[in-house]
């Protein structure tokens, strides 16, 4: 009895160390939670990328939306594209692109080197939207509903691991609800 | 004469910590505040960085969004809610005090409190052990071998 007693605050330093360690590897450091689940989508008045026509986010009402993010110097956009394409195909659901910190001309290029999985573009050129996001990197994708509320949030690429894990049961939860 | 030089000296730390942005401040209090604001968040995307010290582009427009706030009247408080809001608690380097961080804040003194109170144990039981003078008298023997 007094042995425990002694030892206790030695098994409770090395119970906090495991867990410290497992914390490590229980999420990648780099993936921050999102302040914004469930809040509404913020207000922005910018040009649409091939139109030019300004556009306000009243325009992402009525349909629930994916809306991602994502830029020309980004490699990883290049990569999630083809997915993003395919999603469009597969699915029928309405993307929307937010062309960030970027070249329009460049942007432009690409959509019509690689498809165009968009139904408009807004282009973010300097960030600010990016921060009313609390965007930090590109890609990152979220999940509007009909009513602008954001649902859910995904830093990096969308690829067909997370979309079936982590993106569909959400969509499947908007559409039944 | 002597506050001249003080802040002249202020003016080049501030020059020193940060990186360079041409913002036009209104007041002396205006950009010491920004650049308090700007020592205090932690980028983003670096990590291990605060703002005033990243050049990642999300630092540099986390830093004029700061510079907006400042020229637009928010107090601090406002300012640090404001990121907050969108960044979450990531940016705060001063975590707040929730269920998920209670471990961070609480472990540390309670393993200390743990400590102290099995150093005490012990102590106090050292103190207690007190021998008869028989067994003294055998002590003295074994001593003297």
């Amino acid at each position: 009895m007094k042995r425990a007693v002694f030892f206790a605050p030695f098994i409770g330093f090395i119970a906090l160390v495991a867990i410290l360690y497992a914390g490590f590897h229980l999420n990648d450091p780099s993936h921050l939670p999102s302040a914004l689940v469930g809040q509404r989508f913020p207000g922005f008045e910018l040009p649409e990328l091939t139109s030019g026509k300004v556009l306000g986010h009243q325009t992402l009402l009525g349909e629930i939306r994916l809306v991602n993010v994502w830029a020309t110097w980004c490699p990883t956009c290049l990569h999630e594209h083809t997915t993003l394409m395919d999603i469009r195909r597969a699915t029928g659901l309405s993307i929307v692109g937010i062309n960030y910190r970027d070249d329009g001309e460049k942007a432009r290029r690409w959509l019509s080197l690689y498809g165009d999985p968009y139904d408009f573009t807004i282009v973010d050129a300097n960030g600010d939207l990016g921060v009313e996001l609390g965007v930090y990197g590109a890609p990152e994708t979220f999940i509007v509903d009909a009513d602008g509320i954001i649902r859910f949030r995904h830093v990096g690429d969308v690829n067909d691991g997370n979309w079936n894990r982590e993106f569909l049961p959400i969509l499947d939860s908007l559409t039944d609800g | 004469m002597v506050s001249s030089f003080l802040s002249g000296l202020l003016g080049v730390w501030v020059i020193g910590v940060s990186t360079i942005d041409a913002f036009e401040f209104e007041d002396e209090v205006e950009r010491l505040r920004y650049s308090g604001l700007i020592a205090e968040f932690r980028c983003p995307k670096c990590l291990n960085t605060n703002l005033s010290g990243s050049d990642a582009p999300v630092a540099r427009d986390l830093r004029r969004t700061v510079y907006r706030l400042v020229d637009e009247g928010m107090t601090d408080d406002q300012v640090r809610r404001y990121l907050q809001a969108r960044y979450g608690d990531f940016v705060l380097y001063d975590p707040p005090v929730r269920a998920n961080t209670w471990i961070l804040w609480f472990g540390p003194p309670f393993l200390l409190l743990a400590g102290i109170l099995v150093l005490r144990r012990i102590g106090s039981r050292m103190t207690r052990v007190s021998l008869s003078d028989d067994e003294r008298a055998r002590l003295e023997v074994i001593r003297k071998q």
